[in-house]
């Protein structure tokens, strides 16, 4: 059996991606997926949602990705409560003047792509969320159409739209092996032993990108990096924006189902390339200091129960943007991987543009730069305003 | 008996007609039906569904529970559900 592309991965990046190929007419699509849908990263994450960036870059591409999820609904022809998209939008709280003034530049380019994004004093903050302790605080800046949604329930989605269109998906299918001849891409064999076949191989496969490329020589710096995050018990709606600081690093959102969810990046994060050696156990250090954040910047939580913590794994990079695009050694062979604690967010914009790549169609958003050739050469992207 | 009338899932208000159309759609194993349904994911943590689930799971797809898709499990405290309050108390201990 010969497939145009196989796509290995079933998280938000390689499901959107065979969605958004399928849509341009890419042939025959395959999607494999080690254990189910949103098995990886894409299950375990907080699916916040922002424009709030401070690179050009990223705000252009983020500023997409909201449109795209503002219109899923109807594009996915899912139910537009299925997806529970919440935009309450983020409060960023800024904790000294530097990072105040910091958070401001960020908004100065928000506002060059047309970002609505406010710059709030103290007095403001206090004004328009009576619920957020204010103490140490500088100011905050928030932006009304961030927000978050179900990172299941999206995914999901995208994969029953893909399926109309004839993207044949099989879960609980690991592949094994990239195969190649003589320097190009010919399939993948797959942990039974049997091997499928494909024009192209596109690997979405998160943390496990780098393991699954060295099979063919591949060395990608892209390493898998354990972050903790819980939730409660559902309660009224009583937090309408994610409250989040990038210096201390918390984020607290309450979801549309009434369970608040919150993470904090560890203090000395443990981080891995071989999935061999991933950790999933949760830890009472995050517990404790997750509950002295939250009950500090919202002490209307200290009567909440926590009902659930767990961990999940950030794909980071070196310059923490994705690799995206073809790799230069293996022809027919493209990645799509290290959201570094992004990768939800920018799911969506990232399928849409990498399918147009991959169609040679011009893309609006140029992902060359993210090529995942530009860590042996040295090409860096910067971004000012990111979480741990 | 109503399958829209048995409660499979009290946290969640999930019956077992919900738990039976889920099946029906594709999201055939403990893991997808989890995260498609919200089930076993309130503050009981699965407690009281999961097995009722898996003996349905199995009834359906006419298989052992042994041969079911499961995910290795993976252990997600607390145990039972705590308040901010007491953890944050002992926070700074
Ligand atoms: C605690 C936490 C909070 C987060 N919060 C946010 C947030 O608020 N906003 C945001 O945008 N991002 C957030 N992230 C990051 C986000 O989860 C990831 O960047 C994103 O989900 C990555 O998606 P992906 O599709 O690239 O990878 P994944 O979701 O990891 O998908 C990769 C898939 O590939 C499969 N796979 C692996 N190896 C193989 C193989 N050999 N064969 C077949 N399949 C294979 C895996 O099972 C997995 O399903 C968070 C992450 C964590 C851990």
């Amino acid at each position: 059996m010969t497939y145009d592309i196989i796509i290995v991965g079933g998280g938000i990046q390689g499901v959107a991606t065979a969605y958004e190929l399928a849509k341009r007419g890419a042939g025959k699509i395959l999607l494999l997926e080690k254990t189910f849908l949103t098995g990886g990263s894409t299950g375990s994450c907080a699916a916040g949602i922002r424009a709030q960036f401070g690179s050009p870059f990223n705000v252009k591409l983020m500023a997409r990705s909201l449109e795209i999820f503002e219109n899923m609904a109807k594009e996915l022809e899912c139910d537009n409560d299925y997806l529970e998209l919440w935009q309450g939008g983020y409060l960023v709280l800024a904790y000294s003047e530097a990072e105040f003034e910091g958070l401001k530049r960020n908004v100065e380019v928000q506002h060059t792509y047309g970002l609505k994004t406010n710059v709030l004093s103290v007095e403001e903050v206090k004004k328009a969320f009576p619920r957020v302790n204010v103490e140490g605080v500088y100011g905050a800046t928030y932006h009304d159409r961030d927000g978050h949604a179900d990172p299941f329930h999206v995914t999901f989605a995208y994969a029953e739209a893909g399926k109309r269109l004839g993207v044949e998906i099989r879960e609980w299918t690991p592949v094994d092996t990239l195969l190649t001849e003589n320097g190009k891409i010919t399939g993948v064999r797959l942990q039974d032993g049997s091997s499928v076949y494909a024009e192209r191989v596109l690997v979405c496969a998160g943390a496990w990108t780098t393991s699954l490329l060295k099979t063919v020589g591949i060395d990608l710096p892209l390493w898998g990096e354990k972050h903790e995050i819980l939730i409660t018990e559902p309660w009224e709606r009583l937090l309408g924006p994610m409250v989040i600081s990038f210096s201390r690093g918390y984020y607290i959102q309450q979801r549309p189902h009434g369970s608040f969810i919150m993470g904090i990046p560890p203090e000395d994060p443990r981080h891995w390339y071989r999935p061999d050696e991933f950790d999933f156990s949760s830890s009472i250090d995050f517990l404790l200091r997750m509950s002295s954040e939250a009950t500090n910047v919202l002490p209307f939580l200290k009567g909440v129960n926590v009902v659930r913590q767990w961990a999940g794994l950030y794909e980071m990079t070196p310059d923490h943007h994705h690799a995206i695009g073809p790799l230069e050694d293996i022809s027919g062979l493209w990645v799509a991987a290290g959201g570094s604690g992004h990768g939800f967010m920018f799911g969506p914009v990232m399928a849409e543009q990498l399918s147009k790549w991959m169609m040679g169609e011009p893309m609006d958003i140029d992902l060359r730069p993210l090529s995942p050739d530009r860590f042996k050469k040295g090409a860096l992207v910067i971004e000012p305003a990111v979480v741990g | 008996m109503d399958d829209n009338k048995v409660i499979i899932c009290r946290c969640e208000d999930i019956t077992l007609h919900d738990v039976r159309g889920a099946i029906e759609d594709g999201y055939d194993s403990w893991d997808k039906l989890k995260r498609y349904l919200r089930i076993g994911m309130g503050p009981c943590g699965g407690k009281t569904c999961r097995l009722l689930v898996l003996r349905e799971l199995s009834a359906i797809k006419g298989k052992p529970l042994s041969a079911l898709y499961l995910r290795e499990n993976v252990i997600r405290p607390p145990l039972r559900s705590i308040p901010f309050k007491a953890l944050e108390k002992e926070a700074h201990l």
